[in-house]
């Protein structure tokens, strides 16, 4: 039995590559072999997008078109962003209830690599998701797209991506820290983001005590500048409104995540957390 | 600097005097490891014997760089793992008592998987595979079933290759054998002997099982309630307490047989015991 230590040469960022290609295949092998449950998570997604856009046709009155394409403009992208923050969130928690979190806690590649590999793979599956239910959802509903500017709703999207990204590295410290409660955290996390960032209504209805905390979700202002390119037409130069918080929010929620994570590990470490049973 | 490789001509492993202690309730703490020394020189295979709640695994997970030690030093090569853990961990790999995998993905997919995280593309992994499972014995043809249809001490056997893949320096064996029926454990242990006279990687191998101990270790250290109370040959250390086997050099070392240490209260449950305070170490030949 020959082994070779040809791998031991390589540079670091070939390793950390590679690495990163590791993360997003095995994903990819997981939701291959969970086929069924993904199937099972899309239809229940697309019904509640439906649910959704049915009750614009019921109660938008005279604008049900727009009142429609409002609601399901935010039942889309929230279950778009809301998946890539699990996705990243579960990082730990995944990897503790399969066993494995020790085995990749002990290898060599880093821990942006992980979260990288780990957001990669949460935009790619979230896009392929989206378009699935954007194409059952146009089946049904007449949408008020005829002055859409897709180019800069898509640019908004992806800028928000990385904020979320970001957002979920932050999340994905808790059960880190915590093996038991941690991740019910992050589901609190994603339940405040749902009510604060105005997915399905304007923020404008929140009391005005909880209107300040829409500030602080990129969901928030992805959501206006998407429903400005979509609904108005608006052009991604003239969303500078929405753009910057986001563009401020991607550059600092990625570093920020990672610092946290690597500080979470730490501690882990000194108190004997990071086992592979909770 | 961080130092990019390790030092070969250095010895494998490199333990002084590692303390640890896990906090039980507020202000109340349980040792761990209490000033464990050790050195396992290259092409070494060294057996960790001690019973359950002995700090074997502590050891195990602080020299794979999953858990801090309070106090000590931990050298791999020549490296602080403590300080330098990234440049340690691409040299060491580990085989733990419960095979931990993706349960739903195949031995392949598992492997290609745990072969990137140490930088091993699909090319190269790929043709090793299968030329690490021929010499393991273990059936090619199933290498697309799932984790969880294998049998506990086939999944073993591709732990020990998912190791193998990533080319070791060092590999910690943290009781690779318990739980398995008796042909998979000659199996496992066939294949450790394999690596050992096969593959340049020194071991330290983590047992409760004497026979597997004195087979496979050129030197044995005994583990109880986090101190390395003794460590030699397997010679050594029956000509030290005057016994003609391990049993009763575990014995006449702890005052206690392996088995009534096994089933001693452990409030711990994996981490150390807290007990009595054990005897002083004694070292026997080199190390």
């Amino acid at each position: 039995m020959e082994i070779t230590h040809d791998h031991l040469n390589k540079s670091g960022w070939q390793r950390e590559l590679i690495a990163i290609w590791g993360y997003a295949q095995r994903n990819y092998f997981l939701t291959k072999r969970y086929f069924l449950w993904e199937v099972v998570w899309l239809v229940y997604t697309v019904m509640n997008a439906l649910t959704i856009g049915f009750i614009g046709v019921g109660f938008g009155g005279t604008d049900a078109v727009y009142a429609t394409t409002f609601l399901l403009i935010g039942s889309m992208l929230w279950s778009y962003l809301s998946m890539i923050f699990d996705l990243l969130s579960e990082t730990v928690s995944w990897e503790r209830w399969e066993g494995t979190i020790e085995y990749t806690f002990m290898a060599p590649a880093s821990r942006a690599t992980q979260l990288i590999g780990m957001g990669i793979y949460a935009v790619i599956y979230g896009i392929v998701r989206l378009v699935i239910m954007l194409g059952v959802i146009s089946l049904f509903f007449e949408l008020s797209l005829e002055n859409a500017n897709y180019g800069a709703a898509v640019a908004i999207l992806a800028i928000c991506s990385v904020s979320l990204v970001g957002f979920g590295m932050v999340a994905a410290v808790m059960p880190l820290l915590s093996p038991e409660k941690g991740q019910q955290v992050t589901s609190i996390f994603t339940a405040v983001l749902l009510l604060v960032s105005g997915i399905y209504y304007s923020v404008d209805v929140l009391p005005n005590w909880m209107q300040p905390l829409a500030n602080i979700s990129p969901v928030y202002y992805a959501l206006n500048g998407i429903r400005e390119a979509l609904l108005h037409g608006a052009s991604f130069s003239s969303q500078w409104s929405n753009v910057w918080p986001l563009l401020i929010m991607g550059a600092i929620f990625p570093p920020l995540g990672l610092f946290l994570f690597q500080r979470g590990e730490i501690y882990a470490k000194r108190t004997g957390l990071l086992k592979r049973a909770g | 600097m961080v130092p990019t490789s390790i030092r070969p001509q250095e010895n494998a492993l490199e333990l002084t005097n590692i303390e640890k202690k896990f906090k039980k309730k507020r202000g109340e703490y349980s040792y761990a490891l209490k000033g464990v020394s050790l050195t396992v020189h290259r092409g070494e295979v060294v057996g960790i014997l001690g019973p359950n709640g002995s700090g074997k695994s502590t050891l195990v997970r602080v020299i794979s760089t999953l858990t801090l030690p309070d106090a000590g030093e931990v050298k791999v090569f020549g490296i602080d793992a403590v300080q330098h853990p990234r440049t340690v961990q691409r040299f060491l790999n580990r085989v733990s008592v419960e095979a931990s995998f993706f349960k739903k993905l195949s031995s392949l997919e598992n492997l290609l998987f745990g072969a990137k995280l140490y930088g091993v593309s699909d090319a190269e992994s790929k043709p090793r595979i299968n030329q690490i499972l021929t010499g393991i014995g273990f059936d090619v043809k199933r290498i697309g079933e799932p984790m969880e249809h294998l049998s506990r001490g086939m999944q073993q056997k591709i732990a020990l290759a998912r190791a193998l893949l990533t080319s070791p320096m060092l590999m910690l064996l943290d009781e690779p054998t318990t739980g398995l029926d008796p042909r998979s454990k000659k199996d496992v242990q066939k294949l450790i002997n394999q690596i050992r006279q096969g593959h340049d990687s020194s071991i330290l191998l983590c047992t409760h099982d004497m026979g597997e101990a004195e087979e496979l270790c050129d030197r044995i250290g005994i583990l109880l309630n986090g101190e390395l109370i003794a460590i030699g040959t397997a010679a050594e250390l029956k000509q030290m307490y005057g016994t003609e086997n391990l049993e009763d050099v575990f014995m006449a070392a702890t005052g206690t047989s392996l088995d009534e240490a096994e089933f001693a209260p452990d409030e711990r449950g994996d981490e150390a015991a807290v007990a009595e305070p054990a005897p002083e170490l004694v070292e026997v030949g080199v190390g």
